[in-house]
């Protein structure tokens, strides 16, 4: 055979260098973002302090601040960024691509936490310690779909389950004056939304971006119209008595880790006995492995005697339970009353940490920390009166979830069913 | 086990899918089920498997009456299926998809006990010789490993009774060698098997009995003693059938298709056509044998325009044309694809608008942008006729024909364009061995109109029926070209599972070599 043929290993992927080249190209600009932008105007001797203990804290060991010189560090940090920069334009990083991707923006945040923080004192762990509190209903959110999702329903109404959850653990936990109730009450009216979808994507087999949007937008809906007919008029309605802080002896007492993990209220723990059960069921038990077959292929699963419907009916009203209490945190957990659409789009947030966490929950707690994040840096640079409009800090978790669900994910593969009603032969 | 259908009858709404059926397997037989598509052999199963309830009539197990509600029951009675399409978790382990529905678990919270699963499938795979590693990945093994993750899901429920369907559609020549031996292995053992199938060859070799169906009745019982292929053929289809369609040899001229060094990447991203080089000249007919998923498809793609080469040139008539569809049909390239209702035809439009599918915007079927329903009808109305379309009208929607109409809607679309070159993927799978007929000798006569024609296909009658030159695919490259002279079913076989005899190695080349036949 005369004719050249092209060698296996010499084919040029040309979407993959251009990817290269754009995420190269993108250090690049991070590098000269820190090393000119965010110089400009700093004195050359100006420090930025990083507080590492929570205000007010007397316990724990004692760790003292983090002071960095502002100019420096941020040279510093476009010398990094600037340098793999260059080794992504020259020759790449292979499949570790992803994780230097992480690293470099990592590096960033911390230069622009340095700039905010030039010749003031920056709570760092006040914004870790909000990172777990912003990233706790997300997390619930992600579970909800999680379950759905696994056993192929795709459910997009996390955001009305958790409203509605908010709406009700506020009224009935102040009607009845046990916040407990309240939560209880949550549950189940997020079982109700869920037995709703359900009965939608599965016995009628309804669209079900569809049908978890119409959910949303009842959900909005009536719990607005409950709160400016009903609440604004009867306040007592409103106000239940909020989960208190129980701080775990010893745990605690951690630095950074103790203050972020281990001195929340009831949900953060129930978060964690969730994840583990969730993790545990979903790939130890018989019960997981009923439920992943159904998602990734009824048919096989139906095949083999297992009832199809029914384990997407339990687990869309379990994800709907989820959720609801997931939901009843903004009120009984947080701010202690019901705000219209207060949860602004977390339920969707949620939806993305899901995928980004690859429909794992500990992959979606882990990204669930990294909305979180986003969240917790926007709420404290608007207190610390920086140099950006605040409605450009309002944006950033959202802008954080659209460059991570678009540009990272890719490659995490949904279950193979999701979204598709099964039907029998 | 030994199990008897008497009188099934089952109707769905206009159809009689099964009328009074009988059929009787002996413990320890296998039981050949033939019959064309819709012949009611995978609703007479269905009904069999719980899946249906029968209208009429009676299912007896070791001479008890039994009846299934729901596959549970079938299974907890000893029946054991191998769908078609493999019902297997691409995603979980060989262990996890065999324990799936009856797992066995330990302690309060259910949690699986893999290594008692994992314990009887080995156990079970070496008394069968079924070789089988437990933890694989379903979706990294190949098709016969696969099925015969099946053949252990069913065993693994103590089955007495299997029943295959279509169980060779998708394997090597040498897979169905491997899996015959399975079949009579587990004979041996005292389970019987009943074994759906369509290709004659099979039937008369593994089969002790004989079970045609036709239109949803019994024709006939016989043993393959009794039977030849072209007894069973015309049973099936209830007329003397020719099978192999008479063709002259080729006068093959000019090149029209050139492929040189192409490179395709499939959806999921991986390289499966990989460095490429083939050629079709003017009157003849190339075919790509192969076994399903080595490339077959992306190639086909490519060469039609539905899909971007990564590297690679592709010429027609000695020409580059632009890689999108409508250019390359304009080339005079003409396309039947493999997957008739997704790519073939719009389901849900009439016969008469998906005869126009690609023609529509050209004279004489539009004026400007209005379309001349006139001359879109007259046309309709002749290929109906000319391509003996079985329609009760052709404003019909295609959908409602059978799979033999529809490729046949297909073919004529096709055809009734000036065809340069013909690319037909898989042209007669699924269809009855009739309209297998007629495809096949419209299109030796299209070859002797001088069209260079381009073949995929998986079924070795096919490939040895049609070719003038066999190409065999392997792994995204052209291993070998074989004269159908020397081919035999062990080369191709060979070759389609990608060990190269040495000869053919050597002479692994477009142009014709003179190597040695090791088959015979």
């Amino acid at each position: 055979m005369t004719a050249a043929v092209a060698a296996p290993g010499a084919i040029v992927d040309r979407g993959a260098v251009r990817r290269q080249r754009i995420i190269g190209i993108f250090y690049l600009l991070l590098a000269a973002i820190a090393a000119f932008v965010l110089t400009s105007g700093i004195a050359p001797e100006a420090t930025s302090t990083f507080a590492l203990k929570p205000a007010g804290s007397k316990t724990g060991l004692d760790i003292p601040n983090l002071v960095v010189p502002s100019v420096v560090t941020l040279y510093a940090v476009a010398a990094l960024c600037g340098f793999l920069g260059a080794i992504q334009l020259v020759r790449g990083f292979g499949t570790r691509w992803a994780v230097v991707l992480g690293i470099a923006v990592a590096v960033f945040v911390f230069g622009f936490l340095t700039w905010a923080a030039v010749g003031k004192s920056m709570s760092l762990i006040g914004i870790l310690q909000l990172t777990v509190v912003k990233a706790l209903p997300i997390t619930f959110g992600a579970l909800s779909g999680l379950l759905c999702e696994r056993a192929g329903v795709v459910n997009i109404a996390i955001e009305g389950m958790l409203l509605t959850g908010a709406f009700t653990g506020a009224v009935v936990g102040s009607a009845t004056g046990n916040n407990i109730v309240g939560l209880v009450a949550a549950g189940f009216v997020g079982a109700a939304l869920g037995t709703l979808l359900a009965v939608l994507a599965i016995r009628y087999r309804m669209d079900q971006i569809i049908a978890g949007t119409v959910i949303n937008i009842f959900a909005a809906g009536i719990t607005g119209f409950v709160s400016t007919r009903v609440l604004q008029l009867h306040r007592e309605l409103n106000e239940p008595q909020r989960f208190p802080q129980i701080p775990i002896p010893v745990l605690s007492e951690i630095p950074i880790i103790g203050p972020m993990f281990f001195s929340g209220n009831i949900f953060l723990y129930a978060l964690f006995v969730l994840i583990g059960l969730i993790h545990y069921g979903l790939f130890y038990t018989r019960w997981g492995l009923r439920v992943r077959a159904v998602g990734e292929h009824p048919r096989a699963a139906d095949t083999v005697g297992i009832n199809v419907l029914g384990t997407r009916y339990r687990n869309v009203i379990l994800g709907g339970i989820v959720a609801g209490v997931g939901g009843a945190y903004f009120t009984l957990g947080s701010t202690g009353s019901f705000v219209q659409d207060m949860t602004a789009g977390r339920g969707f947030i949620g939806l993305a940490a899901m995928i980004f966490g690859a429909w794992t929950p500990v992959g979606a707690f882990l990204a669930s920390l990294v909305f979180g994040f986003a969240d917790a840096v926007q709420a404290r640079l608007s207190i610390l009166n920086i140099a950006l409009p605040s409605e450009f800090l309002l944006m950033v978790p959202y802008l954080v979830t659209i460059v991570v669900v678009a540009g990272l994910v890719g490659r995490v593969r949904a279950p193979a069913a999701d979204g598709r009603p099964y039907e029998k032969e | 086990m030994r199990l008897e259908l008497r009188g099934i009858t089952k109707r769905f709404p206009g159809v009689i899918a099964n009328q009074d059926v009988d059929l009787v397997v002996e413990p320890g037989e296998i039981h050949a089920l033939l019959g064309e598509n819709g012949a009611g052999k995978t609703t007479l199963m269905n009904v069999l498997y719980g899946l249906y309830q029968p209208d009429e009539g009676e299912i007896r197990i070791d001479d008890r009456v039994v009846m299934f509600h729901d596959p549970g029951q079938a299974i907890a009675a000893g029946i054991g299926m191998v769908h078609q399409h493999f019902m297997l978790v691409p995603v979980f382990t060989v262990t996890e998809n065999v324990m799936l529905g009856v797992e066995s678990v330990r302690g309060p919270l259910g949690q699986l006990d893999r290594p008692t699963a994992r314990k009887r499938i080995i156990e079970i795979s070496e008394r069968h010789n079924l070789k089988i590693d437990p933890d694989a990945t379903v979706e990294d093994l190949p098709v016969g490993v696969r099925q015969r993750v099946e053949i252990i899901k069913t065993l693994y429920r103590r089955s007495d009774l299997l029943v295959l369907d279509e169980p060779t559609a998708v394997l090597t020549p040498q897979e169905d060698e491997e899996l015959f031996e399975i079949m009579r292995s587990l004979k041996a053992g005292g389970t019987s098997i009943v074994f759906i199938t369509h290709k004659l060859n099979e039937v008369l070799e593994i089969a002790d009995r004989i079970t045609v169906l036709r239109r949803g009745r019994v024709v006939g019982s016989t043993t393959p003693a009794e039977a030849t292929r072209e007894s069973l053929a015309s049973m099936m289809v209830g007329r003397p059938v020719e099978l192999v369609v008479e063709k002259t040899p080729a006068h093959p001229g000019a090149p029209v298709l050139e492929v040189h060094g192409l490179v395709v990447r499939d959806d999921r991203g991986h390289v499966a056509v990989d460095g490429l080089d083939l050629q079709v000249r003017a009157g003849e007919i190339v075919v790509i044998a192969g076994v399903q998923g080595n490339g077959q498809t992306e190639l086909v793609d490519a060469i039609t325009g539905l899909r971007h080469p990564v590297a690679g040139t592709i010429r027609i008539g000695g020409a580059t044309v632009r890689p999108e569809p409508r250019p390359i049909f304009e080339a005079g390239v003409a396309h039947v694809p493999e997957d008739r209702l997704e790519d073939g035809c719009v389901p849900g439009f009439t016969i008469v608008d998906n005869l126009v599918l690609n023609t529509y915007y050209r004279a004489p079927f539009s004026r400007g942008i209005r379309l001349d329903r006139e001359a879109i009808e007259r046309s309709a109305t002749e290929l109906v006729a000319n391509f003996d379309i079985r329609t009760p009208s052709m404003f019909v929607d295609i959908g409602d024909l059978s799979g033999g109409n529809q490729q046949k809607v297909i073919v004529a679309r096709e055809f009734s364009r000036p065809v340069r070159l013909l690319v037909a993927a898989q042209p007669t799978r699924g269809l009855d061995v009739g309209s297998v007929e007629y495809i096949h000798r419209r299109i030796v006569a299209k070859r002797d109109e001088g069209a260079a024609i381009l073949i995929v296909s998986t079924e070795l009658d096919e490939v040895l029926a049609l070719a003038d030159r066999i190409a065999v695919m392997y792994q995204g490259r052209i291993v070998d070209i074989v004269e159908p002279e020397r081919a035999t079913p062990q080369l191709l076989g060979m070759l389609m599972g990608g060990s190269l005899p040495l000869e053919s190695a050597a002479a692994a080349s477009v142009s014709p070599a003179a190597p040695g036949d090791p088959g015979t």
